[in-house]
């Protein structure tokens, strides 16, 4: 326990960072899965072709992977991020794909008819998508999307392999320091759980508020 | 209203050649119909004969293969916005109603014209109530779509479609999905677009609808318009085989 007491403001830091990271991912994902999710049901065959090529590329790479790339390959050819950026775009780009396929299952919930009833008052491809399909089909994934936010937190330990001091890099320095891996990571584990629970009552409370009436 | 400088037969709704194909199904053969400003037509025919597919080609829900559809004079554009901008003049009301689930009645029917047509939210809203009013349903406003009755929706349906203003209105079967107890309240409300010289084209079965406000009777048979005439002439006296037919199976009850 003293090993957790003594080291409270670099774990509350290291905590603080996997929050930011979190949340920074959280929101750059949503918005890349609502863009290849509706590239994957563009009218136009190039476009569904680059949102398929999208997912496949990235749900089939780990994550791991894919962030020492970023990170030490694309220096070699001048470009730079600094490291918490660099982790936050690789963890939105990979979760992006996770959530443009959830967010496309709930597409395919919104009956054909409303699709043609929005065009059929004028409504461009856009316009339906944004006020007819999207409100309802995301209204229908809520629960997965909350499913894939608590992996992207839990993802985001990840970034300690390429130098970001989140949560678990914290840990691991504490316990460096004070060679009590149970206390540190049990300390670390609650604090990933409290996280998740968070974000699991926001998907309740969201889901139910959101309900449609049916 | 004063007369239209064009004339009162100006052609709303015209189909030159029509051919549709669902892969080797040749669903729409040969279609010619026009349709004047004011006039009320309704497609009448065996199910499968092509009536639904033509009403949504109208509006290019469906892509015709072949043929030409023009709306007002103007040929209907592939998509894009030329195409939104032209569905926007063309209203649509569905058998199964298409209310947005997620929206109230009164959001449903103000989405188009402050979308489409960019007006102001309190106007849009004002007339909207007019015309849920209209339909006898403006206590029903604040409701979402699956609290209202089938046939309260499919008013609102129509309701919604007025709010664009339509130059046509399109009814792909619009009772067909509605208890019979509800069917009058929807049907009364057509009667009266009628009555008021909407242009309407009405896919349905109810002969009833067709004798009271048709001002003329398309009989659709296996993709062709087999005959075309006012609906005393039709009901009385088909002239084709296969109207008899029809007429027979449907009308002994």
């Amino acid at each position: 326990m003293e090993a957790l007491t003594a080291h409270l403001s670099e774990l509350g830091h290291g905590l603080v960072t996997t929050v930011e990271l979190t949340v920074v991912t959280t929101v750059g994902a949503m918005l890349l899965g609502i863009v290849v999710a509706t590239l994957r049901i563009a009218p136009v065959p190039l476009l569904r072709a680059i949102g398929t090529a999208y997912v496949e590329v990235f749900q089939n790479l780990p994550l791991l992977a894919l962030l020492v790339l970023f990170v030490f390959a694309l220096p070699t050819i001048g470009i730079t991020f600094p490291l918490f950026t660099s982790a936050a775009i690789v963890i939105a780009v990979y979760e992006g794909a996770y959530l443009a396929e959830a967010i496309r299952a709930g597409i395919n919930t919104v009956g054909v008819g409303q699709a043609e009833a929005a065009r059929a008052i004028g409504l461009t491809f856009g316009q339906s998508l944004r006020h007819v399909i999207l409100p309802q089909g995301l209204r229908a994934v809520i629960q997965p999307i909350g499913n894939i936010c608590i992996a992207l937190l839990m993802n985001t330990s990840l970034a300690a392999a390429v130098g970001v001091v989140e949560l678990t890099q914290a840990a691991n320095t504490v316990n460096l320091v004070e060679a009590q891996p149970i206390a540190v990571f049990t300390g670390a584990g609650l604090a990933y759980m409290l996280l998740a629970l968070i974000i699991g009552q926001v998907t309740g409370l969201l889901e139910r508020r959101l309900a449609i009436v049916r | 209203m004063a007369p239209e400088t064009t004339g009162a037969n100006r052609p709303m709704v015209s189909v030159r050649g029509l051919n549709k194909w669902f892969g080797p199904l040749h669903v729409l053969k040969d279609i010619d119909l026009t349709v004047a400003a004011g006039e009320v037509v309704v497609v009448v025919g065996p199910s499968g004969s092509g009536k639904s597919t033509l009403c949504r080609c109208l509006n290019r829900l469906e892509t015709a293969g072949q043929g030409s559809v023009e709306i007002d004079g103007e040929p209907l554009p592939a998509e894009g916005r030329a195409l939104a901008r032209l569905r926007a003049d063309v209203g649509m009301v569905f058998q199964s109603f298409n209310l947005f689930g997620h929206k109230t009645v009164l959001d449903n029917i103000t989405l188009g014209p402050t979308r489409v047509r960019r007006i102001a939210r309190p106007e849009a809203r004002q007339q909207a109530m007019a015309l849920l009013e209209r339909v006898g349903i403006a206590d029903k406003a604040d409701h979402h779509p699956a609290q209202l009755s089938g046939g309260q929706q499919q008013r609102a349906a129509i309701a919604r479609a007025l709010a664009m203003q339509p130059k046509v209105l399109l009814f792909d079967e619009p009772t067909s999905a509605l208890d019979p107890e509800m069917v009058n309240e929807v049907l009364d409300v057509m009667v009266s677009l009628a009555a008021e010289g909407m242009t309407m084209i009405v896919v349905t079965h109810e002969m009833g609808f067709a004798r009271r406000a048709a001002d003329r009777v398309v009989f659709m048979d296996d993709g062709r318009i087999v005959e075309s005439g006012a609906p005393d002439d039709f009901f009385a006296a088909p002239r084709t085989e296969r109207a008899r037919d029809f007429l027979s199976k449907i009308l002994q009850h």
